[in-house]
C-alpha cells in the first residue's frame, strides 16, 4: 500500500464515527438475538432446573444428616446412662460383697469361739468325770485295801458293811481334811 | 484475507525507509475493507467477529449447560460461576429476586455477548474490539431503551409514565419546569446515548492505544529504532493486560446500567 492508497483510505472514512451503518447494526442485533434466544429458551432453564434440583438435594441431605446427628446423640446419651447404671450396680455389688464378707468373717469367728469353748467345756467335764470315777474307784479300792489290811492286823472281820463304810468314810474325810489343810497352808504361805 | 481487510495499516513501511512515514492510527483504523459483498451489502471483519461472538457464547454455554448435571463438571462449574455473577451480582442486586428473575436471561446474554465482543481486542488474528464500532453498542442500547420505555408505559400508564420520565414532583415549586425539561432530556436522549457511547468510546480508545504502540513497534523495527520498538512493545503488552480488565469492566457497566434503567422504570413515582 502506498501513500496514494492511504489517501484513498482516509477519504473512505465516514465523517462521524457515531453514525452507525445499517448493515452492521442489523448484524449486531441478529447476533445478539441468537445468543438471547438460545440462552433464554434452552440453556438457562436447563441450568435453573439443575440448580433447583441440587438445592433440594442438598436440603434433603442436610435433613438426613441432622436426623443422623440426633440419633447419634440419643444413642450416646443412652450409652452413657447405661454405663452410669452399670457403674452404680458394680459399686453396689462390691459394697454388698464387702458387707457379706465381713458378716461371714464375724460368723466364722463366733463359730470358732463357740467350738473352742465347747471343746474346753467338754474337756473340763471329761476331766471332772474322770476325776470323779478315779476318786470313786480309789475310794472303793482304798477302803477294801484298808479294811483287808485292818482285818488282817486286827484279826477281826469287819463284815458289817455299814460299819465298814462308816469307818472308810471317816478315814477318807480325815484324809480330805488333811489335804485341805495342806492346801490352805500352801495358799497361806 | 489480505492485510487491507484484516489490519487496516501498511505493513511495508518502517523507520528510515524512504517514501513513507509513520502512519498514526485514527478513525481509518476502524474501517475495514469488506471481506465480501452480498447483494450490495458489504460484509466486513467486525461483522464476522460479531457473529463469531455469538458462536463463542452459545458454544460455551451449550458445552457448560447443555447437559447440566446436579454434580457439575469443570466447564459447568465455570458457567455457573459466570451465570451467578450476573444473576446475583447485577440483576438481583438492582431489581430484587422477584422482579429480577424475568430479566436474568436477557442480562446474562447481554453481559457475555458484550464481553466476548470486547474480548476480541486482545485475541490474536481478531485483534479488534467489535464494540469499538458504534453500530454494535447502539443496537444493544436500543434494545435496552425499548424494554425500558415499554416497561415505563406498561407500569405507570400514559400519564404516569411521563411523570416518571420527567421526574414530576409538585414540591419542587417554581424549578419544576426546569427539572422536567432536564429529566426528560436525560431519560429520553442522554441516557440511551451515553449508554451506547460509553461502551463504544472506551473500547475505541483502548483499541487506539494498543494500535498506537503496536504500529509504533512495527514501524520502529529498523536500525537503531529496534531499541525504541522494544519499549513500544512493552507498552503494547501492558496496554493489552489493561484492556483485558477494561473489557470486563465495560461489559459489567453496560449491564449494570441496563439493570438500573429497568429498575427506574419499575420504581414507583416519587
Amino acid at each position: 500500500m502506498n501513500a496514494d492508497a492511504l489517501v484513498n483510505m482516509a477519504v473512505e472514512v465516514p465523517e462521524n464515527p457515531l453514525i452507525p451503518p445499517i448493515p452492521e447494526l442489523v448484524i449486531g442485533l441478529v447476533a445478539f438475538f441468537i445468543v438471547f434466544a438460545i440462552l433464554a429458551k434452552k440453556l438457562l432453564p436447563n441450568i435453573n432446573r439443575v440448580l433447583e434440583e441440587r438445592r433440594s438435594q442438598i436440603e434433603g441431605r442436610m435433613e438426613e444428616a441432622e436426623a443422623l446427628q440426633a440419633e447419634a446423640q440419643q444413642v450416646l446419651a443412652d450409652y452413657r446412662a447405661q454405663l452410669a447404671d452399670a457403674r452404680h450396680e458394680a459399686a453396689r455389688l462390691r459394697q454388698e460383697a464387702q458387707e457379706q464378707g465381713a458378716t461371714l468373717i464375724a460368723e466364722m469367728r463366733a463359730e470358732g469361739q463357740r467350738q473352742r469353748e465347747e471343746i474346753i467345756a467338754a474337756g473340763h467335764a471329761q476331766i471332772a468325770a474322770d476325776r470323779k470315777a478315779a476318786a470313786q474307784s480309789l475310794r472303793q479300792d482304798v477302803g477294801k485295801l484298808a479294811t483287808d489290811l485292818a482285818g488282817k492286823l486286827v484279826g477281826e472281820s469287819l463284815e458289817d458293811a455299814a460299819r465298814q463304810s462308816r469307818t472308810i468314810d471317816r478315814f477318807l474325810d480325815e484324809i480330805e481334811a488333811q489335804a485341805a489343810d495342806t492346801t490352805k497352808a500352801e495358799a497361806g504361805r | 484475507m489480505s492485510a487491507e481487510t484484516m489490519l487496516a495499516f501498511d505493513t511495508q513501511c518502517h523507520l528510515f525507509i524512504p517514501g513513507c512515514g509513520f502512519e498514526a492510527p485514527g478513525l481509518h483504523s476502524f474501517v475495514f475493507e469488506p471481506l465480501f459483498t452480498i447483494g450490495g451489502y458489504e460484509f466486513n471483519k467486525p461483522m464476522l467477529l460479531a457473529l463469531l461472538s455469538t458462536v463463542v457464547v452459545v458454544w460455551f454455554f451449550w458445552a457448560a449447560f447443555g447437559r447440566a448435571k446436579v454434580v457439575p463438571g469443570k466447564l459447568q462449574m465455570v458457567g455457573e460461576a459466570g451465570y451467578d455473577f450476573v444473576r446475583r451480582g447485577l440483576v438481583y442486586d438492582a431489581l430484587g429476586k422477584k422482579e429480577g428473575d424475568k430479566y436474568v436471561p436477557f442480562m446474562v446474554s447481554l453481559f457475555f455477548f458484550v464481553w466476548i465482543m470486547n474480548l476480541w481486542s486482545i485475541i490474536p488474528l481478531a485483534a479488534f474490539p467489535v464494540t469499538s464500532v458504534i453500530s454494535f453498542p447502539i443496537g444493544l442500547a436500543l434494545i435496552v431503551y425499548i424494554i425500558w420505555m415499554s416497561l415505563t408505559f406498561k407500569k405507570h400508564g400514559f400519564v404516569g409514565a411521563w411523570k416518571n420520565l420527567s421526574g414530576y414532583d409538585k414540591s419542587l415549586g417554581w424549578v419544576l419546569p426546569l427539572i422536567m425539561v432536564l429529566e426528560l432530556l436525560q431519560h429520553l436522549i442522554i441516557r440511551p446515548f451515553t449508554h451506547a457511547v460509553r461502551l463504544f468510546a472506551n473500547m475505541f480508545a483502548g483499541h487506539m492505544l494498543i494500535l498506537m504502540f503496536t504500529i509504533g513497534s512495527w514501524y520502529l523495527l529498523n536500525g537503531i529504532g529496534v531499541v525504541y520498538a522494544g519499549a513500544s512493545f512493552v507498552m503494547t503488552v501492558v496496554m493489552t493486560a489493561f484492556e483485558l480488565f477494561i473489557q470486563a469492566v465495560q461489559a459489567y457497566i453496560f449491564v449494570l446500567l441496563a439493570c438500573n434503567y429497568i429498575q427506574g422504570a419499575l420504581a414507583e413515582n416519587h
